[in-house]
């Protein structure tokens, strides 16, 4: 899990171009979105296509979204649930 | 009492990785860098502060730069934000940023560069940073059609659609690009009256 | 300055018509547009319903008399303003100073992505003569060389709110009496840049749209064209008795919303600048609107956004409200002029156009849109909207008399 989301805290600087944050500042619980990283629906989506380039998952709903995207935890909580049900 | 008359109260011209404000040029980088560090460069001296912009395409980065340089010193804060408009116009409409979008198909499409693939959201970028909310245009012509921008705008003062404005060219298309941002005001002190010689005088180094 | 803008006529094509009469039947037969994919190739033409005009580009050229090869959104925009210069009975386009004001968004995309499909297999192939229309402006230069238009031509480019734009522009030109005369709106064909676009946005609905509904979850994309004909006092005057202009263009506004690039603020704060601009404009209050053909997309958040300042601002009596796009789909650049045609027509014949698919009225929302055709009533004041990313907001709004 540790390195799941060391993993994903770099893939989420790239992806998203957080030109002025080090994956090392993102905290495995801040908020992702609005207040916290101040991420927006636009970034959300490059997350959708992150997880597929990188871990194959698919997510058809948008409003799933804000839940599984809440912190890089969660992100990572879900990736492993659904890596196992496969 | 409003008597027609419109000033250009300000000016920005970025070109050649130089960047001036009224005539005066405020950034020099070396010519060979590259368009995107002269615009990371621009930020850092100018700005700063807004994530955002790094992920902007070069469009709107060039757009938000030089209203950043304009506004910096003298906001067009004693406006009410409903009646500051902008007028952009430029060549490649958002080619620039088609063609990376139009690459990225190969793989998986890119949302965050689809976003930029209209012109207009240069505007959307300014409004969003200076909250201003009134009239929008942006109009794709050949060459910077000045006395069309003129025309345009003085009509916009004449039917009180606005009170204050940014207008002028922000062009960009692979390497090329070329910005003359104005600044322009019903009452300005010391300000040129507005009209298409006047736009070129403002713009000159 | 104060002078009127008439409607003299317009045009149209679109996914449920390719004329006005052939629109106007579909709407009183309650039947959108939405269909598979006929004409655009793309892997999603099973997933994703699209509204395609209902003509090959060999036919759309046959009936313009312009080449088959070009850019079907040069195609289609050339069918409309036609259709929309000979509703007016002004005869001889050659004896006016015309003013042609087309908005568009993707130019010539259809054919570079042709192109591109040759080039990037093997780049010594592929026809250069496929891009040499790629901009937004060509698109509109080809179609007033065919229509013989020389004196003001301009293209406006700002997503979905492009055509409504156009008519201010135009109104404008008119009003400095700078021609006698204006075709204003605009055209987009489907692409295939634009249909994966929207689907990377996730507001794709793969059934058929549902606009202002509760259980919306995108919209469909549709293409066409759509242009009215803009006339000032004096031209109005001259026209025959049996072709007097259709309305007034009475107000218009653009407002940026100001709060996100692609997004509209949860308050529909642009909207609410540009429905309020409008109707100062038109002198008139939020009770004196009979009807509003909405921007009404069938994204979640379009229809929120807009719909809340619609609340906002007519609260606590509303009018009859429906998004036609539940018929044309979303035919973005096009959708402001097309819907433009739809107003205009609406306050001559006093129809209200239904909203297709609606079912469940929106939570948060006091009212719900007319599911219903209705004509012959009374129509003083119809608004029109049409809301763009970039946060480019613009309504319209068309009236019956004369300003008193």
């Amino acid at each position: 899990m540790e390195k799941l989301m060391a993993a994903l805290k770099a893939q989420i600087v790239e992806q998203l171009n957080l030109q002025e944050v080090k994956p090392e500042d993102i905290g495995d619980d801040q908020p992702l979105f609005k207040d916290g990283l101040g991420l927006d629906s636009i970034d959300a989506l490059e997350i959708i296509v992150l997880l597929q380039q990188h871990y194959g998952i698919r997510i058809a709903n948008p409003e799933q979204g804000p839940e599984i995207f809440h912190s890089v935890r969660t992100i990572a909580e879900f990736i492993t649930a659904h890596q196992t049900a496969k | 009492m409003y008597n027609g008359d419109v000033y250009i109260t300000g000016s920005c011209v970025i070109r050649d990785n130089r960047v001036y404000r009224d005539g005066v040029q405020l950034l020099e980088t070396p010519r060979e860098l590259e368009l995107p560090e002269f615009l990371r460069a621009g930020y850092d001296h100018f700005s700063g502060q807004y994530p955002k912009f790094h992920k902007m395409d070069p469009l709107s980065k060039l757009g938000w730069l030089a209203a950043e340089v304009l506004l910096k010193e003298v906001p067009l804060s004693s406006y009410p934000r409903e009646s500051v408009g902008l007028i952009l116009a430029n060549k490649s409409a958002s080619l620039d940023t088609d063609l990376r979008y139009f690459d990225s198909v190969k793989d998986i499409a890119s949302p965050a560069l689809f976003v930029y693939t209209l012109p207009n959201i240069v505007m959307g970028e300014i409004s969003i940073r200076h909250g201003f909310k009134g009239e929008n245009a942006f109009f794709t012509t050949d060459v910077f059609d000045r006395e069309f921008m003129v025309g345009y705008i003085s009509q916009l003062f004449l039917e009180n659609a606005v009170s204050a404005c940014l207008c002028g060219w922000v062009e960009v298309m692979g390497p090329a690009y070329e910005v003359m941002l104005y600044k322009v005001e019903r009452t300005g002190d010391g300000g040129l009256v507005f009209n298409a010689d006047n736009l070129q005088k403002a713009a000159s180094i | 300055m104060n002078s009127n803008v008439w409607i003299a006529g317009g045009g149209v094509i679109c996914g449920i018509g390719n004329n006005l009469p052939e629109c106007l039947e579909a709407f009183k037969r309650m039947e959108p547009g939405m269909a598979h994919m006929e004409y655009l190739h793309s892997v999603h033409r099973h997933t994703f319903p699209v509204v395609e005009v209902k003509a090959s580009n060999a036919t759309l050229a046959e009936w313009t008399g312009m080449p088959e090869h070009i850019s079907r959104t040069a195609l289609l925009s050339c069918v409309a303003a036609q259709e929309a210069w000979n509703s007016t009975g002004l005869g001889d386009i050659s004896q006016y100073r015309v003013g042609f004001i087309s908005a568009n968004t993707v130019g010539g995309m259809d054919k570079t992505e042709d192109f591109f499909a040759d080039y990037l297999q093997d780049t010594s192939k592929g026809h250069l003569n496929q891009v040499v229309h790629h901009e937004c402006g060509a698109i509109t230069e080809l179609v007033a060389d065919a229509m013989g238009i020389r004196h003001h031509i301009s293209t406006i480019s700002t997503a979905c709110s492009s055509s409504a734009n156009a008519l201010m522009y135009g109104a404008r030109l008119l009003k400095n009496n700078m021609v006698d005369v204006v075709i204003a709106g605009g055209t987009d064909a489907l692409t295939r840049f634009t249909l994966n676009g929207f689907n990377t946005l996730m507001i794709l609905d793969p059934a058929a749209s549902r606009p202002f509904d509760d259980t919306r979850t995108g919209l469909n994309l549709g293409e066409g064209a759509g242009y009215v004909v803009l006339v000032s006092d004096a031209l109005a005057a001259e026209l025959p008795a049996t072709r007097q202009p259709w309305c007034r263009l009475s107000g218009y506004a653009n407002a940026n919303d100001a709060y996100h690039q692609t997004a509209s603020s949860p308050d529909g704060t642009g909207n609410f600048l540009a429905m309020q601009g409008a109707l100062e404009m038109s002198g008139i209050k939020p009770e004196d609107i009979d009807y509003i053909n909405l921007h009404g997309t069938g994204t979640q958040n379009n229809d929120a956004a807009e719909g809340a300042a619609i609340a906002r601002l007519f609260a606590p009596e509303y009018p009859p409200v429906s998004s036609t796009k539940s018929f044309t789909g979303h035919t973005l650049g096009a959708s402001g002029g097309i819907e433009a045609v739809f107003s205009a027509w609406s306050v001559k014949e006093g129809i209200i156009y239904p909203n297709a698919n609606f079912h469940k009225q929106m939570k948060e929302l006091p009212f719900a849109p007319v599911t219903k055709f209705t004509a012959g009533q009374e129509l003083k004041h119809v608004m029109s909207n049409s809301f763009g990313f970039g946060g480019n907001c613009s309504s319209l709004v068309f009236s019956k008399n004369a300003q008193s």
